[in-house]
């Protein structure tokens, strides 16, 4: 409990991946809600990275957290860019009124 | 380390508080805010134990960056409107125990993977690319980032030039009657089509053709 270890952040970053998981499933409001949640779960998986990279004294975990960093931004730019069209097209961004695909 | 574990708790609950408040907020800016305060927590934690650079990138890019995205996003798209029209919550008891049983099964098997790993074999790391304590966490990373990852680094910045080009591209609308320059047309006009020369007789003016 006092001493913090490898354990501690990991379960850190489980509930941060499960807090994430679930904000997409709970989600009724509108779709940013849901990139948000993405954002959550790779910030999890780099909490992963970073805390092994410290505890296992390997630097290469802490390489792939900044790619992750990278993928994250690029994702979270496009998908903005999407949200913004769909917004000019639609003129709604609630989940419950995006069901074209539903068929 | 009593000092070191109480930060910790200190960050992580402040972590975990505001990854629960991102999801369940009404108010989207709301949400918005929590996640830069969920990020601010966490680079903190990844400065506290060593990672110094990743936590001010982190800073820099999340904070920086893409939450001012989100937020220029969520101001531009006026949804506070549609927050009060929204219709009714009647899927949202459907949802709330798929999404609940998923949620917990990932957790519980995220926790088994957790403590498996106490009963691991002996581990062997990798004993070439281990972490030197005497430089600094930047040199180190930037020793092996630009050295060994320097093909994954171009990579990465091909990523963020195509996100870039989609993202403009995506938003991108074409307004029509509004008067733009046109980089062929003016450097091709000529003396011959542009200039002319023309009697004025005097007190009749000049009428040009537009």
């Amino acid at each position: 409990m006092i001493e913090i270890g490898l354990g501690h952040y990991l379960t850190l970053a489980a509930i941060i991946f499960t807090i994430g998981i679930i904000g997409i499933f709970l989600n009724r409001k509108n779709v940013i809600i849901i990139l948000m949640s993405i954002e959550l779960i790779l910030l999890a998986a780099n909490i992963n990275l970073v805390s092994f990279s410290i505890y296992l004294q390997n630097i290469v975990g802490q390489v792939f957290t900044m790619f992750i960093l990278t993928v994250a931004a690029a994702e979270a730019a496009v998908g903005l860019a999407i949200i913004v069209i769909y917004y000019k097209n639609k003129g709604s961004i609630d989940v419950e009124h995006i069901d074209s695909l539903k068929g | 380390m009593l000092v070191h574990s109480l930060f910790f708790y200190f960050f992580s609950i402040i972590a975990v508080f505001s990854a629960i408040m991102v999801t369940i907020s009404k108010n989207t800016i709301y949400s918005v805010f929590f996640l830069i305060l969920v990020f601010v927590s966490v680079s903190i934690l990844f400065i506290m134990i060593g990672a110094e650079f990743l936590g001010m990138i982190m800073l820099i890019v999340y904070v920086g960056a893409v939450a001012v995205l989100f937020l220029f996003v969520v101001m531009m798209l006026n949804i506070v409107e549609q927050v009060t029209k929204r219709s009714s919550r009647k899927g949202f008891i459907n949802y709330i125990s798929v999404g609940s049983i998923v949620g917990a099964i990932i957790f519980l098997e995220l926790l088994v993977v957790i403590g498996g790993w106490k009963y691991k074999g002996t581990f062997i790391p990798l004993s070439d690319i281990n972490i030197n304590v005497d430089l600094s966490n930047t040199h180190v990373l930037g020793n092996i980032l630009y050295t060994d990852y320097i093909h994954l680094f171009q990579i990465a910045g091909m990523i963020l030039l195509v996100a870039m080009i989609g993202a403009i591209t995506l938003t991108f609308s074409k307004r029509e009657n509004i008067k733009r320059q046109n980089y062929f047309e003016q450097i091709q006009r000529e003396k011959t089509n542009a200039v002319s020369l023309v009697d004025v007789k005097s007190g009749k003016g000049v009428k040009l053709d537009d």
